[in-house]
């Protein structure tokens, strides 16, 4: 317990010694050292609960609920200033009800509020642990020489580096207090806490439209805290048949029915922080902030967070329609998600677009919730994790060398940061291509949706999904690896200290790949037995095909030193013209002229503003029917 | 062991089967256009001759994806009849096209760019149908390995005509045939330009030629499976579909990218509606 303990409250403590760090040496010292002990002790975590199973911890309530409470109630305030301040009415009102209802809970069910045991891991809260431990820390320890840039490169912005890191580690903070709390009310504390972070994060450069998206992010996150709320409402009152507010007991209700309405409101506020449609904008308008937050939010706390709570719940939402019916949001936001992720040529809204996406297709397979699902569910947070926080913190980097994040301008990569243009291959390739991870979930989703009800209508979105998925991340690639002539390597000299993080993410990615049986069958096998009874796991051939396939990978560069013989350099066919390497030829008229080469982007089939307004239209409807079918199952 | 012998046998045998199948094609489209045609073992020549041209590139990137490519669809070819896992070996012949792909844009030349953004279009075109048939063949024998599904007695045909309509359009995508050959073209009185292949030359592009060989016998092992309660049958079946293939090639044109990913798309949508009825018929049996 006492690592569960260290890893919720030593961010805090880093984060209050932060606020009064402002040399950027030393704060790279301390946020690296503390990094390290996150890192560290999530690993111990590892080996000291991954073969135990689920254990439980009565940590200490009574004062610390109460401080929750009090805290809770500052935040509202908190909101209702800021809300006033920036003449967003809608966040005060939704921030009066939320605070309204946590009082009426705690006035009209004090009796029902405690919970045995407070805290608890087991090798999903490990996983989730992992992932925010290392990934998230590693982000904060490259955030600290991407924001000293930043800076240089936006002098408009005030520089608040020490409150940055202040929110950045009580976010880390409050998403392992999420992932280790048995009890709904903590649950529903952290979370309110990395509403609280998110919105703050996003606002940071403090401009109209950071200040319009952060609050969109707090009024969409708030409606779920509203809903998460009365659904602790309901769960108090019900609470000698629905196990009240310990999650355990809850999951393990006996009777389903009563514990479903609450599960499909929590399950919304999970849609709603995870960004699913018709949330998904407050993702995309978190752009505007520095991109270590956008790599954060993505990939290892805010969303994840979302697909957490909805992947816990999934045994509630197994077989019943109105999980049917989350699920089916989830599909359908993978489908349109992909499709729009075609039209945009802006790395980083590819890259949220493809977030939305995966975490659509997580929610289904949570949503539907099968033992096979759930496993396949869990392998790909775990993959999308490693993967997208590389992918964002390339793109970071990228655009504070080149100047811009736009995909054409990443044309010949290869050639001007060929370092750089490897690891965003190697993340891409960990997005889409098999033998990597999300294909392999998306593979063993196929094979469990064949066996469940109504399962075809997924199979039929993942097969159009997933062939749009492999357009856009292809041409992205194809853009990278462009050999283009006389342009300048402008790779050496770029701020040094930040590579590491990358380099060991881009280590990660590879582990993950080499290692998913190992990871499947310590942590997620385990679990997944402990949940349904039984367990999924791939073929021993399978995995010995893909492990063909990915030695073959790893082999086949080795055969460039083949082509390293003479072979005759020619330029580029072009109709016949006298043409340079660089794409220069002859015109007419003695000129000489320039080609270009541009992506499809099919803006008029897979624009946004074709596609998300009937993706949202049917998420919304969806929604609306997960609740109208949970109150017929009660 | 059986599964050595048949991967094998693939690796070997293919690229000769691959490059009768491309001469007796040939034979046939030039009857059907009043010709005499080539020699039957002329692919053979064609492929042989491009091994002794003078090595000459663009970049040298480009014949490390071309490699890739054709390894990794024999090696999807292998899995396939290896009888291994459907979904796998689809998945894998993704990875190759990909590698096709960035070979293209790695060349950095205008039409092999178009013909890259075009190959990619083809595959966001028919990725879904091809994961449609495998599934749909699940569900009539009940397995994703092919040797389970070639073992079934259950003629799968019958259940799934929509699938194997679906599957028939999006082959045409697959064999390069006309009106869906829109990356590359294989006619040389429509196109000297090829597409994403312009830039490839010499011993690489006879690479991707014999890629292609292969790809095409795993293509019409994929039509066997549909037939494979009754080999006999199946064999004159898939000689049929073949048939049917070169003569709808010979009597259409292009169609534009736009029409390629609709009918591809739309082939998967009756697939899908097949498979909806077949799942309403178990459930509603059983």
């Amino acid at each position: 317990m006492q690592t569960l303990l260290f890893l919720i409250v030593f961010p805090i403590l880093v984060a209050c010694l932060l606020l009064f760090v402002k040399r950027t040496t030393l704060r790279y010292a301390v946020v690296a050292l503390s990094a390290l002990a996150i890192g560290g002790a999530s690993i111990y975590l590892l080996i000291r609960y991954a073969f135990e199973g689920a254990v439980y911890f009565a940590a200490p309530s009574g004062a610390i609920d109460l401080a929750m409470v009090a805290i809770e109630m500052g935040l509202a305030l908190f909101i209702i200033y800021m809300g006033a301040k920036f003449k967003n009415y809608l966040a005060i009102v939704l921030a009066v009800v939320q605070a309204a209802l946590v009082v009426y809970l705690e006035m009209t069910f004090s009796g029902s509020l405690h919970a045995v045991n407070n805290l608890f891991i087991d090798q999903f809260s490990i996983i989730m642990a992992l992932i925010i431990g290392i990934i998230g820390s590693l982000i904060a320890v490259y955030a600290v020489r991407y924001m000293e840039t930043y800076h240089h490169h936006h002098p408009e912005v005030r520089d608040r580096q020490t409150f940055f890191f202040f929110v950045i580690f009580v976010f880390l903070a409050a998403m392992f207090g999420l992932v280790f709390s048995n009890n709904l009310m903590w649950l529903f504390f952290f979370w309110e806490i990395t509403t609280i972070s998110s919105f703050l994060l996003i606002g940071y450069s403090e401009t109209g439209e950071a200040t319009k998206n952060a609050f969109r992010a707090l009024v969409m996150n708030l409606l779920g805290g509203v809903a998460f709320v009365v659904a602790l409402i309901l769960l108090a009152a019900t609470e000698p048949t629905s196990g009240g507010i310990e999650l355990s007991r809850v999951l393990a209700s006996p009777d389903a029915a009563v514990v479903l309405i609450p599960a499909v409101l929590i399950g919304f506020a999970g849609i709603t922080k995870a960004a699913l449609m018709p949330f998904s904008s407050w993702l995309l308008g978190a752009m505007v902030a520095p991109t270590p937050v956008s790599a954060l939010l993505h990939s290892s706390t805010m969303v994840k967070a979302g697909v957490y709570i909805l992947v816990r719940f999934s045994p509630v939402f197994a077989g019943t329609f109105a999980g049917l019916s989350i699920g089916l949001v989830g599909g359908v936001t993978f489908l349109v998600a992909s499709a729009i992720a075609i039209s945009q040529s802006d790395a980083k809204s590819v890259l949220a677009y493809s977030t939305i996406a995966n975490l659509g297709l997580i929610a289904a397979c949570a949503g539907v919730g099968t033992y096979m699902l759930v496993w396949a569910a869990i392998l790909l947070i775990v993959f999308h994790a490693v993967a997208k926080s590389l992918l964002f913190l390339g793109t970071g980097a990228i655009e504070h060398r080149t100047g811009s994040r736009d995909i054409e301008d990443m044309e010949g990569l290869i050639v001007r940061m060929p370092k750089m243009a490897v690891m965003m291959f190697i993340g891409i390739a960990g997005m889409f291509l098999a033998p990597f991870g999300m294909l392999i979930s998306k593979w063993a989703a196929i094979e469990a949706f064949v066996q469940v009800p109504f399962g075809l209508i997924f199979i039929a979105i993942l097969a159009y999904g997933s062939a749009v998925t492999v357009f856009f991340w292809a041409k992205w690639m194809g853009k990278l690896v462009t050999v283009t002539r006389n342009t300048e390597r402008v790779e050496k000299g770029f701020f040094e200290e930040s590579w590491a993080p990358l380099y060991i993410i881009t280590g990660l990615v590879i582990a993950a790949v080499l290692l998913f049986p190992v990871i499947s069958s310590i942590l997620i096998e385990p679990y997944v037995l402990a949940i349904y009874g039984v367990t999924a796991h791939l073929a021993d051939a399978n995995v010995a095909i893909m492990l063909l396939m990915i030695a073959l990978l790893l082999v086949l560069p080795v055969s460039f030193l083949l082509f390293k013989r003479t072979a005759r350099h020619l330029p580029a066919y072009m109709g016949g013209r006298p043409a340079t390497p660089d794409l220069h030829f002859a015109g007419s008229l003695g000129m000489t002229r320039e080609a270009q080469t541009r992506n499809y982007y099919l803006t008029e089939y897979f624009g946004e503003a074709k596609l998300f307004r009937p993706g949202a239209t049917v998420c919304i409807v969806l929604i609306l029917v997960s609740w109208a079918l949970a109150g017929v199952a009660l | 062991m059986n599964w050595l012998i048949g991967a094998v046998l693939f690796l070997i045998l293919a690229p000769i089967a691959g490059g009768l199948i491309a001469g007796i094609d040939r034979k046939i489209t030039a009857r059907m256009q009043g010709r005499v045609g080539p020699p039957l073992l002329q692919p053979f020549y064609d492929v042989g001759k491009l091994f002794e041209k003078e090595r000459a590139v663009v970049t040298t990137a480009q014949n490390f994806y071309v490699l890739a490519y054709l390894i990794f669809i024999a090696l999807s070819g292998a899995l396939f009849f290896a009888g291994g896992d459907l979904l796998l070996t689809v998945f894998a012949f993704t990875l190759a096209h990909v590698f096709l792909v960035l070979g293209a844009y790695a060349v950095h030349s205008p039409y092999s760019h178009i013909g890259a953004e075009r190959e990619l279009i083809q595959v966001m075109a028919y990725e879904p149908m091809i994961i449609l048939a495998a599934v749909g063949l699940y569900m009539v024998s009940g397995s994703f390995y092919v040797t389970e599904i070639a073992a079934t007695t259950v003629p799968a045909i019958l259940y799934l005509p929509g699938v194997f309509l679906g599957f028939a359009v999006i082959l045409t995508i697959k064999l390069r045939k006309s009106p869906f050959d829109i990356s590359t073209s294989h006619h040389a009185h429509q196109e000297i330009v090829k597409g994403i292949t312009t830039e490839f030359s010499g011993s690489t592009l006879a690479q991707v030629e014999i890629a292609h060989w292969y790809e095409n016998v795993f293509l019409l092992g994929f039509v066997f499976l549909f037939f494979a309660w009754n080999p006999v049958i199946g064999i004159v079946a898939v000689a049929i579909t073949y048939l049917a293939e070169i003569f709808v090639d010979n009597v259409t044109a292009r169609a534009r990218w736009q029409a390629a990913l609709k009918s591809g798309w739309l082939a998967t949508l009756l697939g899908i509606v097949n498979l909806a009825i077949l799942s309403y018929m178990m459930l509603g049996g059983a």
